[in-house]
């Protein structure tokens, strides 16, 4: 169970990879990080509404909030604009460069009041699970928010430099991140641990293997996500100018697809799996470590290597692929000999064994659309 | 300034006829001593572009160089260097050890310092990594000219951080590293805490006279020569003791799931369990044994001391005991106690903090015995420290340069570790 835990998580994180590979053919270094912030803005947002149990973040309450309803407002006029309009006709108002602001601020504001509100009554009212819920969403759209930014600044002025110029970029901006994220105004250097939202009961149990609560909450939101996206993918006008943009974007920009809103709301989407997949790593591990720490560098390395054994580029792939690697390790802790201590050794000998054998990954060839 | 410097470095480098060169090659290049006096010995020129801290030229060897011999000489200050973790997984270690020292600074000054001139202590961050410790010790002797190097809590990087004074002839005081292998075979290591088989063999009197317990399970990181340690000398102090060792499993830091090792430890029903690693998984360890339904106490060493130990361990770690070099609920802490609070806005000091303040204690107490701070003479007084009282004991540097103080075991209640036993394995024999 675990393992079908972490392993959606890996998958949630690879996907981030994965579809900005297979639009760009470059690997974001600095999805690692944006994980991260995710796991770090849940655990502010929790200490803003009181839920916290060691020591605060520098951040204070405020800034959280505004900064989250900001990026919710931003991600749901995002939605609004290149998903929900083009499925409703021709007849609904259409969110031009005037309305777009507006129909951002107004969300702001109400988000704001709502989620704020809300998020206090439930606390005072003991439901931890609904203010789970905002909190994730919270986290989701500011990443959402961050990951727009990072491709705007690092990686769109380098649009048509040679690719190893993007990637050295990544590499910086990943830096960047850990150590913004260590500064004492942001969350410090200490580890910290995630307040418990989600109450850890044993629900049934498959044999002698306990199925916790946790567990199904963790593999249930990283389900939803993974078919929202496969629906986004494969099924709206986006996804299909995400696809086209994936198989050639000179060809994706002559039929009238415009190239750098694909790009960035990819990265955007990317981002907010990323972030979702922090939050819930937080409630399967509450330990949260310092943004820099090792642990961290290494689980966004395993994601990539699920997107890699899935066939990178494919977004099936990248749900699988974590899937496996997720229980690859876990079977292999459990049942190999002194498994524990070689942990690593499993997932990255199964990305040699793939490479080997198949270098297109598992679904690499099976499914030919690439995102 | 740096030409002048270097003319007097060279002045007094000739007259004591021997020098390591290394000391000055991070500031200057060779061209800028033109001005030197020819009858410089030879290997200077050849080792000052080229000693980067990796080679070790002839000259390097300790019976010889004085580098600390210069390094006073500019401006009013005495230079001592701090080395550690000030961000990275182990970052409130080298966060507390620093108030410390710096604590101890404040007062060293107030009173006047050392012959009317004021100590000053540079901090480097090695991010708890290894090579980063080697660097940050490399540029404190060459570029900083330091008469001394404070550091670092984990052994590993007091490792790395020691052959690079031992190299360059500058001592070392490490405040909390205790694994035997730090000081062993140094001229210029030293540290003012106990060694790993005194605390494992602390730990395990604990567990069988004062517990009474006789199966124990261990749990390690084996990344960190810290923890393997602790392990192979707690095992060996634990089978003598009449124990038994039911389970051994490993992990490697900075994993977030110990599941399947607390599996095997749960089936083979341990009495307690021997986490000798550090506090963050300290921490998550607790957490998931408890899940698991494991309620015998964990116990740690003293990698466990942090503030962030109960933030994140919460009600899992309630109960579970770690060894230490001090508790803040001890007599003789309470006057260093309300110190550090003052200075720190009401933080209450791990022992971290009070060895640090221990180890530039020791140093200054080193420094005004000693006849010159060259690094010979520095070393020898600290090698002769005896009695030191210092808030964490009383501190008498051995011949191994290890300081002999006891253990005291404290016990994790209400988020705060409290005193539960001293234990002086020592004493025993």
């Amino acid at each position: 169970m675990d393992g079908v835990a972490v392993g959606s998580l890996y998958a949630l994180i690879a996907l981030g990879y994965t579809m900005v590979y297979g639009i760009l053919q470059f690997i974001n270094f600095a999805h690692g990080d944006v994980f991260v912030l995710g796991a770090w803005v849940s655990f502010a947002a929790a200490g803003a509404v009181g839920l916290s149990v060691g020591d605060q973040t520098a951040v204070p309450a405020w800034l959280v909030w505004l900064l989250g309803a900001v990026s919710a407002g931003a991600l749901a006029a995002a939605l609004y604009e290149f998903v929900l309009r083009p499925r409703l006709g021709a007849g609904r108002p259409p969110a031009t460069r005037l309305t777009w602001p507006l129909a951002g601020v107004s969300v702001v504001g109400w988000g704001t009041l709502l989620l704020l509100v809300a998020t206090r009554g439930v606390v005072a009212g003991g439901s931890h699970t609904i203010a789970g819920g905002m909190i994730l969403v919270l986290a989701m759209s500011t990443c959402g928010l961050v990951g727009f930014c990072l491709e705007r600044l690092a990686y769109k002025p380098l649009r048509s430099a040679p690719r190893l110029n993007v990637l050295i970029t990544a590499i910086g901006v990943s830096l960047l991140l850990q150590n913004l994220g260590q500064l004492e105004w942001m969350f410090g250097t200490r580890p910290d641990r995630m307040p418990t939202l989600v109450p850890d009961t044993v629900l049934f149990r498959i044999g002698h293997v306990p199925v916790r609560l946790v567990d199904v909450m963790v593999v249930a939101t990283a389900l939803v996500l993974m078919v929202l996206l496969d629906w986004l993918v494969f099924r709206t006008k986006m996804g299909r100018a995400m696809r086209a943009v994936s198989f050639s974007p000179t060809n994706a920009a002559l039929m009238g697809v415009d190239v750098d809103k694909v790009i960035s709301f990819t990265f955007v989407l990317g981002s907010v799996l990323a972030a979702a997949a922090g939050f819930l790593y937080g409630q399967k591990y509450p330990g949260l470590n310092q943004t820099a720490a090792a642990g961290w560098v290494l689980l966004g390395l395993k994601a990539f290597v699920a997107a890699v054994i899935g066939g990178i580029g494919n977004i099936r792939g990248a749900m699988l692929g974590g899937l496996l690697i997720g229980l690859l390790e876990f079977f292999a802790v459990q049942y190999v000999p002194e498994g524990a201590s070689l942990r690593d050794i499993f997932v990255f000998g199964a990305l040699i064994l793939v490479l080997l054998v198949r270098p297109s990954g598992v679904l690499g060839k099976a499914v030919t659309e690439k995102v | 300034m740096p030409v002048s410097r270097i003319r007097a470095l060279f002045v007094a480098a000739v007259a004591m006829g021997v020098l390591t060169g290394c000391d000055q090659s991070g500031s200057t290049p060779p061209a800028t001593s033109g001005a030197a006096p020819a009858s410089t010995p030879a290997n200077l020129g050849t080792n000052t572009p080229a000693a980067t801290g990796g080679d070790t030229p002839a000259g390097t060897t300790l019976t010889s160089g004085e580098p600390g011999e210069a390094a006073p000489v500019h401006g009013d200050t005495i230079l001592v260097g701090h080395f550690a973790s000030m961000t990275g997984k182990e970052a409130t270690f080298g966060q507390s050890t620093d108030n410390g020292i710096r604590l101890a600074l404040k007062e060293i000054n107030d009173q006047g310092g050392l012959n009317g001139k004021k100590l000053e202590v540079i901090t480097y961050d090695d991010k708890g990594d290894s090579k980063e410790a080697g660097t940050a010790v490399t540029r404190l002797i060459t570029s900083d000219h330091v008469v001394a190097v404070l550091g670092e809590v984990a052994s590993s990087l007091s490792l790395a951080g020691g052959s690079v004074c031992e190299q360059y002839g500058v001592p070392m005081i490490s405040p909390s590293s205790t694994n035997p292998s730090v000081t062993r075979g140094k001229e210029m290591v030293f540290r003012v805490c106990f060694i790993d088989p005194f605390q494992a063999a602390a730990i395990s009197q604990f567990i069988t006279d004062n517990l009474k317990l006789t199966k124990a399970a261990i749990l390690y990181d084996q990344t960190q020569a810290y923890s393997k340690g602790l392990r192979d000398d707690f095992t060996k102090a634990f089978t003598a003791a009449g124990g038994t060792v039911v389970a051994d499993q490993a992990y490697s830091g900075g994993d977030a799931d110990f599941s399947a090792q607390l599996t095997t430890i749960k089936a083979a029903s341990p009495e307690i369990i021997f986490v000798p690693g550090y506090y963050t998984e300290g921490g998550n360890i607790a957490i998931q044994a408890r899940k698991l339904g494991i309620t015998v106490p964990l116990i740690g060493g003293d990698g466990w001391d942090s503030s962030q130990l109960g933030a994140i361990g919460g009600a899992a770690i309630e109960g579970s005991y770690y060894s230490n070099h001090s508790a803040p609920d001890q007599p003789n802490m309470t006057e260093f106690v309300s110190k550090y609070r003052a200075a720190y806005d009401g933080q209450t000091p791990d022992a971290l903090g009070g060895l640090g303040y221990d180890a530039m204690m020791v140093l200054f107490d080193a420094m005004k015995r000693a006849p010159s701070l060259s690094g010979k003479d520095l070393a020898q007084a600290i090698a002769q420290t005896k009695d030191f009282h210092g808030v964490t004991g009383n501190i008498t540097i051995d011949k191994d340069h290890n300081a002999q103080k006891g253990v005291v075991i404290v016990q994790m209640t209400n988020g705060k570790p409290v005193f539960a036993a001293a234990v002086d394995p020592s004493a025993k024999k």
